[in-house]
């Protein structure tokens, strides 16, 4: 592994940030001393099976749990009909005519996919709760699967929801700049008739879970989980199950990986609810590996038809039309927020100013698809860059070429595009030169793999990580929607012995915020990182977050970091009032933190350590002045700069960062089989100021692996019928270790201009990847590559 | 059935039923959660175990067939509070993010490193080659073990 960076960052002494300090979190994880959902025991718990559909599309004519309620050991069961009425229907983010489906955590009448949750048994044992749900009997009477997105809109298509009148589940035109204008000034307008970007997700190791009590006394849940999103989980379970956020209490500890797959298990969790209430104990719930393949937040699969582009001859592109059909699975879990998201970076990288996408989305008779790390921004990226290889080799230019004419430049920053997305900051050439740097002259090793019978490609992908949601964007798909903004919560105080703790709303599943949030703290505070005790996960108890508190979309730099700076900002103005007072009235501008405690600048022998200060206001209060307005434990609730979106124009900024990446992949194929090796792989990163670059640089070797994964192996495939063919690691098959090529890293500091820290929200990268396979394999086959997923086969059938 | 199983040093005697899985014994009956479950099929190696010396997957393997046997896990391998040199060493490297597929691969690695102190880049990769890391892109579990071998 080869790193290189452009200039030597040297941090001055005792600065916290820019160090690649050890994690705080790695000792508990390394002893087997972490806190995973599925670690949790309680007396008396029983354990939750789903029994699933073995049909695509169905009709359910009865459901028999007697056979199973008998059994020893069977604590009880919940069916649809039960859900249907002790439930309303999920709220839909949809506008018409996606927003009349109705959705209830279990089927209700109905299944629309393999493996939709029918009926759940609850037992002593795992293998007895398992075992019963084979005793339950449920009849079916089959109808048509609908598996091919293309087919949804035709008149004979088999129909999902009745309650929508159609599979169509939202469509909406966006339209910036003048298209007519750009189309009669092309010199070229290159046609790409379809391409497609299939159907993955991220797999975390660790599948869905909670455990869930049910305290009578005060009809209250809580709710031990690994849900990352559980602000969003609140809102659409309380109203779904008739009661106050407050009723919901929602705890994490460890969190085994999530990649926005774990965002859409509310509907698990009102089950794992009802029956905590149902059956008086505590509910147990663990997902299996091929439950979760089966059910659990697939990505978006998305068609590009039609695609046309304006051009000139030198390779400046003027716009592009295209038509965007998205497959959202059988349920809008989280949808139809996927086509909306995407238009955070509607230009990708490039100036472009004139660009149409009709964007539809149906559903079909498969896994409901919901976040996956890079969510809809990774598709159109794909798209966006598909396009420019497309055109370089329709008009036989360098790929490189053309990207470095088009590329938003750095002068241009902030660059605010045609739909009035502003780009931070950042310099892509800089940072394509870098990368081609570290790939090092090809010409040579094309040759030599040439002489060796092999086909060697150079692929460039150039992607956007757009961070900090507005999530006023949402009301551009639904304009009755009351969401805009964005907050994240942060609490830190200083205790009796002068402990400093923080806690977060975030709800991390490796991103290390313990130990970034402990560096931003120790530099504000002056002391050591040490000292800086983060509390583990997140808590709805601890008063520490908001309505969009977790961990999602690119943003704790920026959303978790920056409320931590502004707790630990009133921490220290608070400190300092104290001392004032304490140091007989000296003015607060006279003092300065350091060394753990609060000293006279111009006499550092009159110190007072925290631990003197955190006694005093919480223990030793008497005779402080009234008015002396400290508590020592402080909020801070961080709110990003924005505006509602213009609506009607589908105009406005829709995230406050962007982070970029530029990869490029360098593989061999065999041209008598279509195996192909990356042999050689260079990934920059570009995401403002780094707090702690070993986490940052973990973040981008992650989604640069899960891109690998993604380009050349992972799929969900469906038969005809709607069964899925890759519902475990056998057949799904992600990345081990003999699989990952030799990988050089490099990076910028463009720091955003817009937020506290000069950070940008990052780790979700990993789309340049996916489309830097897909053009080394155009470059070496000669063949223009029209799919996200290239296995050797497919690259075969290229060649062919 | 009973079955008596050594434990990281400790015997425990247990009466299971002869269908659990080890790992379900580990986790749910001794209450070692540091063994993890990830794939329910052998794939992932999340539930690495070191068993009468050799590395096994305890998913892969029923509680009864443990009986009479020694049975390692991350839980074993510091003594004491601090972390072993490979538990430092990932840490020092980055060589984890969620940590949940961390308990197994040290358990790969611990196998490999008693088996060859000084392992290759090439024998690293293969002895790895049964656990799944979906957070690291395993460039940096390579450079920790390496590390840790010297």
């Amino acid at each position: 592994m080869t790193t290189i960076a452009p200039e030597k960052v040297i941090a001055p002494q005792k600065q916290w940030q820019g160090q690649s300090v050890p994690r705080k979190e790695d000792k508990r994880l390394t002893q087997g001393q972490g806190v995973f959902v599925d670690d949790i025991k309680r007396h008396g718990m029983g354990y939750l099976h789903f029994v699933r559909s073995p049909y695509a599309h169905a009709h359910i004519t009865s459901i028999d749990v007697s056979k199973a309620e008998e059994i020893k050991g069977v604590y009880g069961t919940l069916t649809g009909e039960e859900v249907a009425a002790l439930t309303d229907p999920f709220f839909q983010i949809a506008s018409e005519p996606g927003g009349q489906i109705k959705d209830f955590a279990l089927a209700v009448g109905k299944v629309r996919y393999v493996g939709e949750p029918v009926v759940a048994v609850v037992a002593d044992t795992r293998e007895l709760a398992r075992d019963a749900s084979e005793l339950v009997e449920v009849e079916y009477e089959p109808l048509s699967a609908l598996v091919d997105a293309r087919e949804a809109l035709k008149s004979d298509a088999p129909l999902l929801h009745d309650d929508a009148g159609g599979n169509l589940m939202w469509q909406g035109t966006y339209e910036w700049g003048d298209l007519d204008a750009a189309f009669a000034e092309a010199d070229r307008v290159v046609k790409i008739e379809e391409l497609h970007f299939h159907r993955f997700n991220s797999t975390p190791l660790e599948c869905d879970g909670a455990l869930v009590e049910f305290n009578r006394g005060t009809a209250q849940w809580t709710i031990h989980t690994n849900n990352q999103f559980p602000g969003f989980a609140a809102i659409m379970m309380g109203p779904a199950m008739r009661c106050g956020l407050d009723k919901l209490r929602f705890v994490t500890q460890d969190i085994g990986g999530g990649f926005g797959n774990k965002i859409t298990s509310h509907p698990q969790l009102v089950v794992c609810c009802l029956l905590a209430r149902k059956l008086n104990r505590p509910v147990q719930w663990t997902e299996w590996r091929t439950d979760f393949h089966m059910s659990m937040s697939h990505g978006n699969e998305r068609w590009f038809q039609d695609t046309e582009v304006a051009v000139k001859a030198d390779g400046t592109l003027l716009g592009f039309r295209t038509k965007a059909l998205d497959d959202a699975g059988a349920w809008l879990r989280y949808e139809p927020l996927g086509g909306v998201i995407w238009a955070q970076v509607t230009p990708g990288m490039y100036r472009w100013r004139h660009i149409r996408v009709d964007f539809t989305q149906v559903a079909t008779n498969k896994a409901p698809v919901s976040p996956n790390r890079g969510y809809s921004r990774m598709q159109h990226l794909w798209f966006t860059e598909r396009v420019i290889d497309i055109v370089a080799r329709e008009l036989g230019l360098d790929p490189v070429d053309v990207r470095k004419r088009n590329y938003v430049r750095a002068e241009d920053m902030p660059y605010e595009t045609p739909n009035g997305c502003i780009y931070d900051s950042g310099d892509y050439a800089q940072m394509l030169d870098i990368a081609l740097e570290l790939i090092g002259p090809v010409e040579e090793r094309r040759a030599d793999a040439k002489a060796r019978g092999k086909l060697l490609g150079v692929g460039i992908g150039s992607t956007l990580d757009s961070g900090t949601n507005n999530f006023g964007q949402s009301r551009l798909i639904n304009p009755e929607l009351q969401f805009s903004g964005n907050n994240e919560v942060a609490t830190v105080k200083l205790d009796i012995f002068g402990e400093i703790v923080v806690t977060l709303g975030t709800t991390p599943q490796g991103q290390g915020h313990e130990t970034t949030a402990a560096q931003v703290v120790a530099d504000i505070l002056g002391c050591s990182m040490d000292d800086v005790h983060v509390r583990a996960g997140h808590d709805s108890y601890w008063n520490s977050h908001a309505g969009f508190s977790g961990t999602y979309a690119s943003q704790f730099a920026v959303t978790g970091l920056s409320a931590v700076k502004g707790a630990t900002e009133m921490l220290a103005v608070e400190i300092k009032k104290l001392a004032s007072v304490i140091f007989g009235g000296v003015p607060a501008e006279a003092l300065e933190l350091a060394e753990g405690g609060v000293r006279i600048k111009d006499n550092p022998e009159a110190f007072l350590p925290f631990m003197a200060c955190g006694a005093i206001i919480n223990a030793n209060n008497a005779g402080l002045p009234e008015d002396l307005d400290v508590t020592l434990n402080c909020r801070y609730v961080y709110r990003p700069p924005f505006e509602v979106p213009d609506i009607e124009r589908k105009f406005g900024n829709l995230t406050l960062t962007y982070a970029a990446q530029i990869h490029v992949a360098v593989i061999e194929i065999d041209p008598e089989t279509g195996y192909y090796d990356i042999v050689d792989y260079a990934a920059v990163d570009d995401c403002g100021k780094r707090i702690n670059p070993q986490i940052v640089e973990g973040q981008v070797m992650g989604a640069t692996a899960q891109a690998i994964g993604a380009a050349m192996h992972e799929t969900y495939e469906y038969d005809e019928d709607g069964n899925l063919l890759t519902p475990n690691f056998y057949d799904y098959h992600v990345p081990h270790a003999l699989d990952m090529p030799p990988l050089r890293t490099g990076f910028i500091e463009s720091p955003s201009p817009f937020t506290p820290l000069g950070t940008k929200g990052m780790g979700e990268g990993g789309g340049a990847g996916i489309h830097a396979v897909c053009a080394a394999v155009q470059d070496a086959t000669g063949k223009i590559v029209t799919d996200s997923h290239n296995p050797y086969q497919r690259v075969w059938e290229l060649l062919q | 059935m009973d079955v008596a199983v050594t434990v990281n040093g400790t015997l425990y005697e247990r009466d299971v039923e002869p269908r659990k899985l080890l790992i379900h014994f580990l986790r749910d009956d001794l209450d070692l959660t540091g063994s993890h479950i990830g794939c329910d099929t052998g794939n992932c190696g999340a539930c690495s175990v070191i068993f009468d010396g050799k590395l096994v997957k305890s998913c892969m393997l029923l509680a009864v067939q443990a009986n009479g046997s020694s049975v390692e896990t991350v839980e074993g391998l510091s003594d004491g509070d601090e972390m072993t040199a490979l538990q430092q060493s990932f840490s020092d490297h980055h060589a984890l993010q969620c940590g949940y597929c961390t308990p197994g691969m040290l358990m790969s690695a611990t196998a490999l490193l008693r088996a060859k102190p000084s392992p290759t880049d090439d024998e690293i990769r293969k002895a790895l080659q049964g656990n799944i890391c979906r957070c690291t892109g395993y460039w940096n579990i390579f450079e920790a073990v390496k590390a840790a071998g010297r």
